[in-house]
This record gives C-alpha cells, sequence and structure tokens, in this order.
C-alpha cells in the first residue's frame, strides 16, 4: 500500500497495490506482444460495465501523482461520463485534471483520438467495450483465440470482400478493423475510422482496458497500425462537404448538430478542446455569429 | 443557436438530488430500518447476498434501501464494495452434512432416514393476497416445538442413501485436490473451457431469472436431463478456516445455505454407462428456486464429462458462463443509453451514401429501361 491515501480512505486511484500489479504486469505483456488481448481478472468497479471500467482500471494502474488527466468521451471533456470519470480520480487520486490536451500526460477517452498529435511523454487509454474485432464473425471466444493465435484472418477478408461485393466499398465505419505490427488483428475500439490513420506510429502509448470482457491490449509507440483493405479497394477515412460551424476547420471529426424541427443542422468538431483552441487563436466558422465563443459564455 | 454541450456537473449533481428524493419518497410515510429489511425481506436479502457473493446481511439490507429496491442495483453495489475486501484466507469446504437443519426434503423417496421436514415454505400456502398484513394488523406469531428433536444422523440422500447401490454417479475427488486450490472467478479472469469449480461459482453469483429461464429450457427439450429433487436442505453451517500458523481449523461463523441435488436419469453414452447423474446448486440464504434452476443447468453443462452431444443453449459453457451475470448484462446492455454521437454520425454518414448509390443505380436502371 502507498501511504498516499485520499479523505475518503480509499487507496490512491481506488484500486489496492495488489490489483494495481496485476493491472501492470497485464500492461507489460499487452506492450510486449502489441495487438494481442491479454485476459486479465478486472474488478467490480464502482461504475457500471459499459461505462468503461476497462479503461478505468486501465488509468487507476497507470497513474501517479505527477500526472495530469484528461478524459473524453464522443470527443468532448464535458459530456456526463467523463466528467463523472474525471471526478472519480480527481477524488481518489487527487491529481490534477485539464481539458487540454496538450497539457495532459494521461488521457482517458471513449470513442475518439483527440485531433491534436499526441506527444512521447503521454498515454492514451482507451474505454473497449467488445476487445475481439472478430466477435461478430464467430461468437465463440475459443475459436476466435486459435484464429489470433495461427494468424488465421480469412473470415475477416472476406466480411470486408462481401462488403466491396454487396456495397461497392467497406460499410464498416467505426471500430474498423486494424492490423497490428504486421500479426494481430485488432479492434481499434469503436473509434470512426477517421481517427484510424492517427493510432499508426504515434509517439504516444496507447492502452486498451476492456472492463467486463477483461481484456487488456496495447500499442507501444511508433508501432505500425495498418487498417484492414485492398490493393484495389484502399482504406480512406470520412470526408464532409461542411466545415465546423464554431471554428470553420475542415479536416476534423464533424458531429451533425440539428437546429430545429424543419432539416436545419450544421457540424462542429467532435474535438471541443480542439474546437475552442482554434477559436480562442481567432478562428471563426460561419455559424459562429459576432460574439466570440467561450465554454463559459455557453454555459 | 447552437450552444456546446456544458454544465454536465452541475446536471449530474442535481440528478443526484432528485435520484435521494425519489428513493425516500413521501417523507410524511416512516423510513424503512435497515434491520426491518434484513428481518421482513429476508429472501430479498438472500439473493443480493447470493449475486453478490458477499455474506453479510446487513449490508444487503443497506443495498436494498439505497438501490429503491432494485434488486439488480442492489447487487452491483454488494459487488463494489466486496471487491474493496481484503482477501485473509480460504475456508475449509463447509460440510452441509452437518447442517442445522430448518428445512430438508427429498422427492425421490416417500420417507427416509432423518425424515421430510417442511420448515418454512410457501409450497402450501394458497396464493391470497393477506389484507391482514396491508391493515399491519397481525397478532403475535409463535410456533409450536416439536416433540421429538430432529434426527442428528441427517444422511444426504445422493451420497449417503443412492450410493450403496453404486446406481449414482460418483463425484471423484481430484487425485492432487490438496495441490489443486479451488479457482476463483473473482481474481482470475474466465477462461474456456472451464472446470466444474469455476462453473459451479459462476451458476451461483449468476442471474437468479437466467438460471431459471436456463433449467426451465432443459425441462422443455432444449437438452433434456430429466430430472428429480433428490434432496434439498436449508439451515445453518459452520465456516471453517485454517490459519496457516495453527494448523487446524477454528469456527469463524455460521451462514445459512440453501443446498439442492439433483438426480437425472441417464441412459449412458459411449464414454459413460447408464446411472444415475447429478446436479449441485447452492445459495446463500433461502432460496430454492435458484438452487433447483442451478442444479439443473450445472447437470446439462457436464455433458462433456459424460459424453453427451451438444445441442442445446443450456449446455453450452460459453454461452451459460458468459451471459449469466447480470451486472456485467445490465451493463452492457444499459451503456447504450450513453452518448454515441461519434459511432452515430460515422453511421448516418454511410446510410446517406448507400442510399444515394441506390437511388443512383435504380435512376440508371431505369433510363436504360
Amino acid at each position: 500500500m502507498t501511504e498516499q491515501q485520499t479523505a475518503d480512505s480509499y487507496n490512491f486511484a481506488y484500486l489496492d497495490e495488489q490489483t494495481k500489479r496485476m493491472i501492470r504486469r497485464a500492461l507489460l505483456k499487452a506492450v510486449a506482444i502489441p495487438g494481442y488481448q491479454v485476459p486479465f481478472a478486472g474488478r467490480e468497479m464502482p461504475m457500471p460495465y459499459g461505462w468503461g471500467t476497462g479503461g478505468v482500471q486501465v488509468t487507476a494502474a497507470v497513474i501517479g501523482p505527477e500526472d495530469t488527466l484528461k478524459v473524453i468521451d464522443q470527443g468532448s471533456d464535458d459530456t456526463t461520463n467523463a466528467v463523472s470519470i474525471r471526478n472519480f480520480f480527481a477524488k481518489t487520486a487527487g491529481v490534477p485534471t485539464t481539458d487540454k490536451t496538450a497539457e495532459a500526460t494521461l488521457i482517458q477517452t471513449r470513442h475518439r483520438i483527440p485531433e491534436k498529435d499526441l506527444r512521447e511523454d503521454q498515454i492514451l487509454v482507451y474505454q473497449v467495450p467488445i476487445p475481439e474485432p472478430l466477435r461478430f464473425l464467430e461468437p465463440r471466444e475459443t475459436e476466435t483465440r486459435k484464429m489470433h493465435a495461427l494468424e488465421e484472418y480469412g473470415l475477416m477478408h472476406v466480411k470486408l470482400y462481401e462488403d466491396i461485393a454487396r456495397h461497392g466499398h467497406i460499410a464498416t465505419t467505426y471500430a474498423y478493423p486494424v492490423l497490428v505490427n504486421d500479426r494481430y488483428v485488432m479492434d481499434p475500439s469503436p473509434i470512426p475510422k477517421f481517427d484510424n490513420p492517427k493510432m499508426n506510429d504515434m509517439a504516444a502509448l496507447q492502452l486498451f482496458g476492456a472492463g467486463r470482457e477483461k481484456r487488456i491490449y496495447a500499442l507501444p509507440p511508433y508501432t505500425k497500425v495498418k487498417s484492414l483493405d485492398f490493393e484495389d479497394h484502399p482504406f480512406v477515412i470520412q470526408k464532409w462537404d461542411d466545415i465546423c460551424g464554431m471554428c470553420g476547420a475542415d479536416n476534423t471529426f464533424l458531429d451533425e448538430v440539428i437546429l430545429d424541427d424543419v432539416g436545419s443542422r450544421m457540424f462542429v468538431c467532435s474535438d471541443s478542446d480542439h474546437c475552442n483552441e482554434r477559436q480562442a487563436a481567432g478562428h471563426r466558422g460561419p455559424q459562429n455569429g459576432d460574439a466570440s465563443y467561450t465554454p463559459e459564455a455557453a454555459e | 443557436m447552437y450552444v456546446a454541450v456544458k454544465g454536465g456537473e452541475r446536471a449530474i449533481e442535481n440528478a443526484h438530488k432528485l435520484l435521494a428524493e425519489y428513493r425516500r419518497g413521501d417523507q410524511n410515510v416512516p423510513e424503512l430500518d435497515i434491520r426491518q429489511i434484513e428481518e421482513q425481506m429476508s429472501l430479498a436479502v438472500s439473493r443480493v447476498m447470493t449475486e453478490g457473493s458477499l455474506y453479510d446481511k446487513e449490508l444487503a439490507a443497506l443495498a436494498i434501501k439505497q438501490a429503491r429496491g432494485d434488486l439488480i442495483e442492489a447487487i452491483f453495489l454488494m459487488r463494489a464494495y466486496r471487491t474493496t475486501l481484503p482477501r485473509f484466507g480460504y475456508s475449509a469446504p463447509i460440510e452441509t452434512s452437518k447442517m442445522q437443519i430448518s428445512r430438508r426434503i427429498s422427492a425421490t423417496y416417500k420417507d427416509l432416514p432423518g425424515g421430510q421436514v417442511l420448515g418454512p415454505t410457501f409450497d402450501y400456502t394458497h396464493r391470497l393476497l393477506d389484507f391482514t398484513l396491508a391493515a399491519n394488523g397481525e397478532s403475535e406469531i409463535t410456533t409450536d416445538e416439536a416433540d421429538t428433536r430432529l434426527d442428528q444422523n441427517m444422511p444426504r440422500v445422493l451420497d449417503d442413501l443412492l450410493r450403496h447401490e453404486g446406481l449414482i454417479q460418483p463425484e471423484e475427488r481430484p487425485e492432487n485436490e490438496e495441490l489443486e486450490t479451488v479457482g476463483d472467478l473473482t481474481r482470475e479472469p474466465l477462461e474456456y473451457p472451464a472446470n466444474r469449480d469455476i462453473r459451479l461459482q459462476n451458476l451461483a453469483r449468476g442471474d437468479e431469472g437466467f438460471i431459471l429461464s436456463l433449467g426451465y429450457s432443459t425441462q422443455r427439450g432444449y437438452a433434456r436431463n430429466h430430472a428429480f429433487v433428490g434432496e434439498i436442505r436449508y439451515g445453518e453451517v459452520a465456516v471453517e478456516l485454517i490459519p496457516e500458523e495453527l494448523g487446524f481449523a477454528i469456527d469463524i461463523g455460521d451462514i445459512e445455505i440453501t443446498e439442492c441435488e439433483n438426480v437425472n436419469q441417464f441412459k449412458g453414452s459411449k464414454s459413460a454407462p447408464p446411472q444415475f447423474t447429478r446436479g449441485y446448486g447452492l445459495t446463500f440464504g433461502q432460496n430454492e428456486r435458484k438452487v433447483i434452476a442451478m442444479a439443473l443447468v450445472d447437470r446439462a453443462l457436464r455433458d462433456k464429462e459424460l459424453g453427451e452431444e451438444i445441442i442445446a443453449p443450456a449446455q453450452d459453457e460459453e454461452f451459460v458462463l458468459s451471459h449469466s451475470d447480470n451486472i456485467e448484462a445490465t451493463g452492457f446492455v444499459e451503456h447504450i443509453k450513453l452518448p454515441h454521437y461519434v459511432d452515430f454520425q460515422s453511421e448516418l454518414e454511410l446510410v446517406r451514401k448507400m442510399r444515394r448509390e441506390t437511388t443512383e443505380k435504380q435512376a440508371a436502371q431505369q433510363a436504360a429501361e
């Protein structure tokens, strides 16, 4: 046990040191075999399965008092679950938290990778619902483990091929499977395929925690991550005809916002920190009006 | 005008306040006491302790109160608390043959050594609403003491009675039992194929409704194994711990449990002769529905051991064990109410694109015709 106990008398970052050691062992193994799913004895956390218990356990195992934590859900720091997880660590670990991607040493995320490039001194922790990329092709764990062991990924290629045969393109837009280090097919968690290229050769360490399924996997810095495709049907990311209504960005993942019940819409960066930063630097989108946007004004 | 989503923190805080108010209900009505729940909702307490896999009536009662009577939420509270507790050891196996019996029945014999002891059961009540309870008009309840004491020798039906004839499947003690400790699925990840110790743990923690339905499915022909209740016993057993520094067992307290052993007709397979096979169920407190269903499912899952063909969900280890835990299930089922707009945005783009392509194709076809 560390000496550091929070006011609530829980151990630093909630988990006991033995559990953290168990998770760290799984993490080390995961880093040593990029893309391989390491079973770990996931604990029941004080939030429900499906709310990010895997990511929370990984964060709890790697966080230190000197860390600065950022938590995003769907790209935003202000979605309710991101707020809840950030408060959990602010309370149990007493670490400083931030909205700024650049200021964070540890970022826990659900369904997005920040737009800003991450650095070597940062760690990105993903919350993962279904870690097995082959699960929807083969529901049995005993079978999928064998398929990974034998590098038998034909089924996945057949699925992608069938998509092309039927629709003319691959009909997967998020949780788009990747090949890691030329060896393991991996589920990138339900990030949009827009974010897949950011995983490749990333300077930051990427850790993945699936609490309910009790699996951990990892991408060490500068790992080769290739989205599955075919020579004649190369992988492409989503593109929008619109730009961000607030900051005018034309190269970010945009969320569609419904403005009324007669079909008026606008598009806004899903990465709220990136959008705010651009606006602070004077960038304006078409729907931003005259008043400069500040989170405080919006509150 | 679009306003960025902000203020989640305050919204959460207010939601929690409102939840507390709803939990309390009309404040002119007296507040429930934990002891009242413990004493008067004892079967809810049993279930929460079993599926929460923590034997503590007071905490279970607290969890039920805090969860507004939602038992799965209460089970979740127990689990989340349990996982923070240190382990100071594993108990010696409990001896259910030495149980202080409150109830013991067998469906396979009319009478048997030790007798049929009905105990507290709903079995023969007529399900008529008792309006005296509604009026809180219950008079003092007294029960008569029996003329004869319960037989101290209360043999277990399957092990002590049926075994004489050699007709029942023997429960083999593993040769290396001393070395091979019983698995603990709260400390190790569940891996397949699982052994029976892990399977039974999983079923004991598993959702009562799920186990009930699976057990029921075996009776309706999905892996039928025609079962009878060999014995149900409910009562108190001592829990013993053997501290390393002492080297002998010390009694650390009594727990109430319900135990069920089923006997199943078995016509034999390539690898096993015709015999009666068995299924086992155990819960904390009193819960006969769960133990009987659990014993049915346990038996169904022994298919490999008995060389049976796997034809039904209840026999399918991965299917049963992966989906029995109601805390995992409720979490994942309910999580789809969390924001998914990034994924949905991606789907929107895709569906629009696919519709556009279909329309274009149709238009091209029509133009060609």
